[in-house]
């Protein structure tokens, strides 16, 4: 027995409420950070990870307050993502109470951010997210990288740009398929595999968990090391223990 | 008086550390410091860090704490976690530079052609996740923690301790490598006591109380 694989519930928040959207739009109220992050803390998560969905920059204090609040009763790892711009962005979530920072958009614009942060604070708390649609599929698929949320086109390739990550100094991939989120229709399958074993860092799959096999596919198919979940678990469908024991029955090594 | 000292050298998030300190101990006074006297005075202290070993070294240097982190390790209950723990030993791989010298051993990188488990599939590297920290020798420390349980890890680099007496546990990935060290008052460990829930705040609580004796 080794390393587990972990299983990460992702809160999205905006104006200091939970909530979950479909492919990026249509938002539902799903409750209070802290009291989920509670929740899934007494179920066994293995991480949380927290996405800043606000679009305006006067409500970012309200996420430091919300990891603060977090950080001071659940003990396990916290990821926060979601406007990180610069340096001091890293510095001030960190010290909020975040294990690592996650950057999205910032990283395509300005690479020698990641470079900047891992520097100072260490590879092991700079996650990059990458947001990636299906572009092609002929001769052979191809995934392209998208910011500002799925909205804008970068022309840059999904797996070259992983690679280019993990160069900069990045720890860990945060994978998201533009495609399956919020569908329940599963992981991008493919798309994680081909970035899994292309990169020597981790890599967290998301997007498109709408039942338990999905995050086994994640792990067996995908080949990824973690796998990332939202609706599943805050609209009780299912409890995180579940999830795990539903993974370990498959072979899985999980922590229970 | 301050009964434990975390010693703050700017290397990583110090605030769940003592947020997890006051949580199990909730009548003990815990202070983030760099400062030498503060350390001096203090009847227990947390050695703690996450980062680069070149940096490290240099910060202790510069705040003037390379001193009083040697002197607290040879008297006091002191519990080392993560860089804090690799910072103990003579030499690191990571920039080629020396360490504290509190303990003899090294701290190498796990090497890229081993990274493979029993079944031919890569191991990514840092080694992050939960994993199982087998017990090797009785320690206070690990009252109620059963052996084998799993605990937060988040690193690239791993101790290779110079003698066998030290290791206090043991963890595969994907060869066994040390995961706890202990010596008299001194007690370290590779994972994050205090981001690996309730074994973790167990640790805690059992270095809160300890004597710093064996």
């Amino acid at each position: 027995m080794g390393l587990a694989k972990r299983l990460i519930p992702c809160l999205d928040v905006t104006s200091g409420r939970v909530v979950k959207g479909v492919n990026f739009v249509g938002l539902r109220d799903a409750g209070d950070p802290v009291e989920i992050a509670r929740r899934y803390d007494e179920q066994g998560a293995d991480e949380l990870t927290f996405l800043d969905i606000t679009a305006s920059s006067d409500e970012r204090d309200i996420i430091l307050h919300i990891i603060e609040e977090v950080a001071s009763e659940v003990f396990i790892p916290l990821t926060v993502g979601g406007g990180v711009r610069k340096v001091d962005d890293v510095r001030r979530l960190l010290s909020a109470g975040a294990d690592k920072v996650s950057i999205n958009t910032a990283a395509v614009q300005n690479p020698q951010l990641v470079a900047d942060a891992a520097a100072k604070f260490g590879t092991q708390c700079i996650v990059v997210a990458i947001d990636a649609k299906q572009v092609s599929t002929d001769p052979e698929p191809r995934w392209e990288v998208f910011t500002h949320g799925g909205r804008n086109a970068t022309g840059m390739e999904a797996v070259e740009w992983a690679l280019k990550l993990e160069a900069l100094g990045a720890g860990e991939i945060l994978l998201t398929s533009m495609d399956r989120d919020g569908t329940k229709n599963g992981f991008d399958l493919p798309l994680v595999r081909a970035i899994s074993d292309a990169v020597g860092i981790p890599v967290i799959a998301s997007g498109g968990v709408g039942n338990l096999d999905h995050l086994v596919q994640g792990v067996i198919k995908g080949h990824a090391d973690a796998v990332l979940a939202a609706s599943i678990f805050h609209f009780g469908e299912y409890t995180v223990h579940q999830a795990k024991e539903h993974m370990r029955r498959f072979g899985i090594e999980v922590r229970l | 008086m301050i009964d434990i000292a975390v010693v703050d050298y700017g290397m990583g998030n110090l605030r769940s550390v003592s947020k997890a300190l006051e949580h199990v101990a909730p009548s003990v006074s815990v202070s983030v410091t760099s400062d030498p006297d503060v350390i001096a005075k203090a009847g227990r202290i947390v050695f703690p860090g996450v980062g680069a070993m070149p940096d490290c070294i240099h910060e202790l240097e510069a705040r003037g704490l390379r001193e009083a982190v040697i002197e607290a390790s040879k008297t006091k209950p002191f519990l080392g976690i993560c860089l804090g723990m690799q910072a103990l030993f003579e030499f690191s791989e990571e920039g080629n530079v020396a360490g504290l010298g509190i303990m003899p051993g090294k701290v190498l990188r796990f090497p890229n052609e081993l990274m493979v488990d029993e079944k031919g599939e890569k191991l990514k590297v840092p080694h992050i996740g939960w994993n199982e920290v087998h017990q090797v020798q009785q320690h206070p420390l690990w009252t109620g923690i059963p052996e084998g349980s799993r605990f937060y890890f988040v690193h690239s680099y791993y101790v290779e301790a110079g003698t066998p007496d030290l290791v206090a546990a043991f963890t595969v990935y994907p060869f066994p490598f040390t995961s706890a060290v202990a010596r008299d008052n001194v007690f370290a460990v590779q994972f994050h006591p205090e981001k690996s829930q309730a074994a973790g705040l167990t640790l805690l609580g059992n270095f809160v109380i300890w004597d710093g004796k064996v």
